[in-house]
């Protein structure tokens, strides 16, 4: 349990716009994820959380840093040289209906990665080996075998979830980073695919990446938890020290937001002002010091650094809402 | 008209789609009723009937082969059955109505403050200028920065937010006692939702105006909401005061849309209690009970379409409370 | 704003000057044909091919040759067909574009308030037989040949019916400059402007018809309707509006299409010396600098109505502006 699966250094990713600007999607990130382990990333919409999902699987290339993935770098490899590695490593996005061509049935589309890739001695998979694995497939993610002779748009958004989950299992892969992945879905129906993560998780012995911007849901499946804000990490640490006592003014203000199913009398909350801002343009300082309710004067010059805290937690902010003994 | 009369009173509302020749029932007699400075949330998941509903009382389905039967009182005026000429003078002016996507609801080609002053000038004689001084007037007054300059941009250059407080904006132009919110906080971040959501409280202060609100967030329910109707496949499962709903949920459905949500605080369950299945189609709608199939306490007598009985401050479309097992009290119901 | 101007008049010139060399390319420097014996013309002499290879500097440089065509389209003007027989090109296209730009202003005028009443009154009328009839209406303009309506129009204005009052005000086959008189210029150009124009008042119809339709599912046209705007209001303000950008464009290309000679059948038809005339007679005799000064012209009006469709789409839509 101690060699870290996934470990990530420096991670910038810059975007060239026209009139010369920069859009810098990540700046200077680093991330380690244990085996077994589940990552939550959350943060508004423009902080990068997805931008770094997929830059950890490189499927979008980045400006700078290192990754290294089961003690091999693997931010230098080229596409061949990724190949092998892709079925350690799959992705799992928001919208399942787009990520399934809708002209194919969904048996061949699950059976897609498997007919790709060789297995592990290097052969071709025969057509029998694929019918069985597809039929572990369907039962892992509580389909039945009818499905695969069907067509996505026959499926409601959570079976529709569950069919990319069995094509992103088919290949048994160590890590799954799913962006998003029930974001789209009914109150009723987010649950039960919650709940099929949390199970794959323990039979299948998986890690997570998974980025939410739904505190609670990210509560729910996440060992460790990572806040974003403008493309930079605010806040790391065990989701429980997290969000019970989160340190950084925005996890606090995050937390605070979110509107909870229970009735609270003369509720009064400290909201943030105003919108994220623009990337492409990021405050000065500390780039929440402009929403920031304890925003002192050198918050606006000084960039703070992530420094750990006692409980192990790392959080960039001059004035942590917990205090340093 | 009298005081004590609700401000809007839907009786048995009903909306069916013609499909291939057959009617195709979206909304099943519907009732509710919205007062004067109350704030309703109509809640459901997509497919509940709750869009429909809204755009029903806003006479916004036009579509060939719709039909809409029931009843909606708005000031006594009724609203079913209405010419597209008397709705057009109450749309706007006495009802109005903000989306989903702020992005899509502002035509693209126009300026935010050129789209605010048309509503004002089509509804009442006023000159240019004085059209925009209240649309200055009023974004400022929904904490938009800037009005005056906010004014004139385009929807593309405005955040979400900004956006949405821009189509608050307009939908009060006119001083409107109802104000329908269609899921208005859906595409914003959570941030920015609570700041919107914090605006639409206190309209009833500020312009006195109702609100019907439409969404699939119970969260947002319990932040917002007087009053709570839940929908499940086109008909009402339970309607009443929010804090008795939140505290002891009438019907097993709301019950289990409550407990599926992943709560933020308290001890983390290992695995969330879901409902199993998927939301009936409104051609294969149970005769019975719609949410029977899915039910943990489904039992002989749900396969009659149950109607809504009163259970203390609620009124409940389910058997249980009548047969004497009504559901537990929520421990988390309020703090 | 003044930099992107610039900018696309840079790409304007970039784009024009691409094209004459294409052209220039094709005629002139195409291996194994000798365009000496092209420009001096069938039988010429031997001291008329020297004087031709002289004077365009076929014995030199192809650069320095493209320099000197491109000068005497330009600079002196007096590119010549057949060299001594023949006429200088640019007063004939100076001739023919008069004609072209009427007929193509004439009908372009006559299709956009055609297509933009049929394709409104159809979306608002949307399922019912009015929309059914204008867009069969459109189908029918649509496949009706120009050649076909232009003869039965003269049939019917020229012969048949030309001596009763109905149509004995239109003159002869032919052009009326506008300055020789007005009215005339009219009277002479009406007629093939209509038969010019019922083919894109049936495209642009149904286009923009297909337009507002998918414009009436749109967000903000219920947000409009919401907002008590009456159904002309929400229709011609917030869809027609928004539908116009896709019209534009079309316009854009076929307008300019139209002015560097795609009207040639209307021309032929009625009678009218037009660019479209000119450009087919240059072909089918291979007058190579015809060819080469009716392209140019051409390829200038369609870059120019190119870049006028952009400056258009700048004050449609303002999302542009941004971008």
């Amino acid at each position: 349990m101690n060699t870290t699966l996934l470990h990530a250094e420096g991670l910038r990713k810059e975007y060239k716009l026209p009139r010369g600007q920069t859009l810098r999607a990540l700046d200077n990130i680093s991330l380690e994820i244990m085996p077994g382990e589940v990552l939550g990333l959350v943060g508004e919409s423009g902080c990068g959380k997805s931008t770094l999902g997929r830059c950890l699987l490189r499927l979008t290339e980045l400006s700078s840093g290192t990754i290294t993935f089961d003690g091999c770098d693997i931010s230098s490899l080229n596409e061949r040289a990724m190949r092998p590695l892709r079925r350690q490593m799959q992705m799992v996005f928001q919208d399942s209906y787009a990520s399934l061509n809708p002209r194919r049935r969904i048996g061949d589309l699950i059976a897609e990665p498997l007919r790709v890739h060789p297995d592990n001695n290097g052969k071709k998979r025969s057509s029998s080996t694929i019918e069985a694995r597809l039929a572990e497939l369907t039962e892992l993610v509580g389909l039945s075998t009818s499905a695969l002779s069907r067509y996505p748009h026959e499926f409601s958004g959570g079976q529709r979830q569950r069919i990319n989950i069995a094509r992103a299992l088919a290949l048994s892969p160590q890590l799954i980073v799913a962006d998003e992945p029930v974001s789209a879905l009914d109150v009723s129906i987010q649950a039960q695919i919650i709940n099929l993560f949390t199970d794959l998780k323990e039979r299948l012995g998986l890690t997570y990446i998974f980025i939410a911007h739904d505190l609670a849901v990210v509560r729910q499946i996440s060992t460790r938890v990572a806040v974003m804000y403008l493309g930079a990490i605010v806040e790391q640490g065990e989701t429980d020290a997290i969000l019970h006592t989160p340190a950084h003014p925005y996890t606090a203000a995050l937390i605070a937001a979110v509107p909870e199913p229970v009735i609270r009398k003369n509720a009064s909350r400290t909201l943030l002002r105003g919108d994220v801002p623009s990337p492409v343009s990021p405050p000065s300082g500390c780039r929440f010091h402009t929403r920031c309710p304890k925003a002192q004067a050198d918050c606006a010059i000084v960039v703070p650094d992530l420094r750990p805290l006692p409980d192990g937690r790392v959080v960039a902010c001059h004035f942590p809402l917990v205090n340093d003994p | 008209m009298p005081d004590d009369l609700p401000l809007l009173e839907v009786r048995d509302l009903s909306v069916s789609f013609r499909s291939r020749g057959r009617d195709v029932p979206i909304v099943e007699n519907v009732s509710f009723s919205v007062d004067r400075q109350e704030i309703l949330g109509i809640v459901g998941e997509s497919g509940s009937g709750k869009s429909v509903t809204a755009m029903a009382i806003m006479g916004l389905i036009d579509a060939p082969g719709v039909k809409i039967t029931g009843s909606a009182l708005f000031r006594g005026q009724e609203l079913v059955g209405l010419s597209q000429r008397s709705f057009r003078h109450l749309r706007g002016r006495e009802i109005s109505m903000i989306f989903q996507d702020p992005m899509t609801a502002f035509t693209p080609v126009y300026t935010i403050g050129w789209q605010i002053d048309e509503q004002i000038r089509v509804h009442e004689a006023i000159s240019r200028t004085g059209a925009r001084a209240r649309t200055v007037q009023l974004l400022g007054d929904m904490g938009v920065p800037d009005p005056e300059r906010t004014a004139n941009r385009y929807p593309h250059q405005l955040s979400g937010g900004l956006r949405q407080r821009a189509m608050i904006a307009m939908a009060l132009s006119c001083n409107p006692s109802l104000l329908i919110a269609d899921e208005p906080t859906t595409a914003l971040d959570v941030t920015v939702q609570a700041q919107i959501l914090d605006l639409l409280r206190n309209l009833r202060h500020n312009y006195g105006s109702s609100v019907l609100l439409i969404t699939h967030d119970m969260g947002v329910v319990a932040e917002t909401c007087d009053r709570v109707m839940v929908l499940y496949s086109g008909r009402v499962a339970e309607r009443g005061p929010a804090e008795a709903v939140f505290r002891q949920p009438g019907h097993p459905y709301t019950g289990a849309l409550l407990d599926s949500i992943p709560p933020l605080t308290g001890p983390r369950p290992e695995r969330l209690p879901s409902i199993a299945g998927a939301p009936p189609p409104p051609l294969e709608r149970p005769s019975g009970c719609a949410f029977a199939p899915r039910c943990h306490y489904v039992h002989e007598s749900c396969m009659i379409l149950p109607s809504l009985i009163a259970y203390g401050t609620q009124d409940v479309a389910c058997v249980l409370p009548a047969e004497g097992h009504p559901l537990p009290p929520r421990a988390a119901g309020a703090a | 704003m003044l930099t992107a101007l610039l900018r696309r008049l840079a790409q304007t010139l970039f784009v024009l000057f691409g094209i004459s060399v294409l052209v220039f390319l094709v005629f002139f420097a195409t291996p194994g044909a000798d365009p000496t014996a092209r420009i001096a013309g069938k039988n010429a002499s031997p001291e008329t091919m020297e004087k031709v290879r002289h004077e365009y500097g076929f014995d030199r440089p192809l650069p320095v040759q493209y320099a000197t065509m491109m000068k005497k389209l330009f600079i002196t003007r007096d590119l010549t067909s057949y060299v001594d027989r023949g006429e200088p090109v640019v007063p004939e296209i100076v001739m023919a574009a008069p004609v072209t730009l009427s007929l193509a202003a004439g009908g372009a005028a006559i299709w956009v308030i055609a297509s933009v009443t049929m394709g409104t009154v159809a979306a608002a009328f949307r399922g019912t037989l009015i929309d059914r009839g204008l867009m069969i209406l459109g189908l029918i303009g649509i496949s009706l040949p120009v050649f076909w309506l232009g003869q039965v129009a003269n049939l019917v204005t020229q012969a048949r019916y030309h001596d009763t009052w109905m149509f004995s005000w239109v003159p002869g086959l032919g052009y009326i400059p506008f300055s020789e008189s007005p009215t005339g210029w009219f009277r002479a150009l009406i007629i093939p402007w209509i038969v010019l124009a019922v083919l894109f008042t049936g495209i642009y119809g149904r286009v923009l018809r297909a337009d507002l339709v998918a414009a009436s599912g749109e967000d903000f046209m219920r947000t409009a309707r919401a907002k008590g705007l009456s159904p002309a209001r929400v229709l011609l303000v917030h869809g027609l509006r928004t539908s116009m950008i896709t019209f534009v464009s079309l316009f854009g290309l076929d307008f300019a299409q139209l002015i560097g000679g795609g009207a040639l059948l209307t021309e032929v038809v009625f009678g009218l010396q037009g660019v479209g005339r000119l450009t087919y007679q240059a072909l089918s005799n291979l007058d190579l600098p015809l060819i080469m000064a009716s392209v140019m012209y051409s390829a200038v009006f369609v870059v120019l109505a190119n870049a006028v469709v952009d400056v258009i789409y700048v004050f449609l839509d303002p999302r542009v502006r941004d971008a």
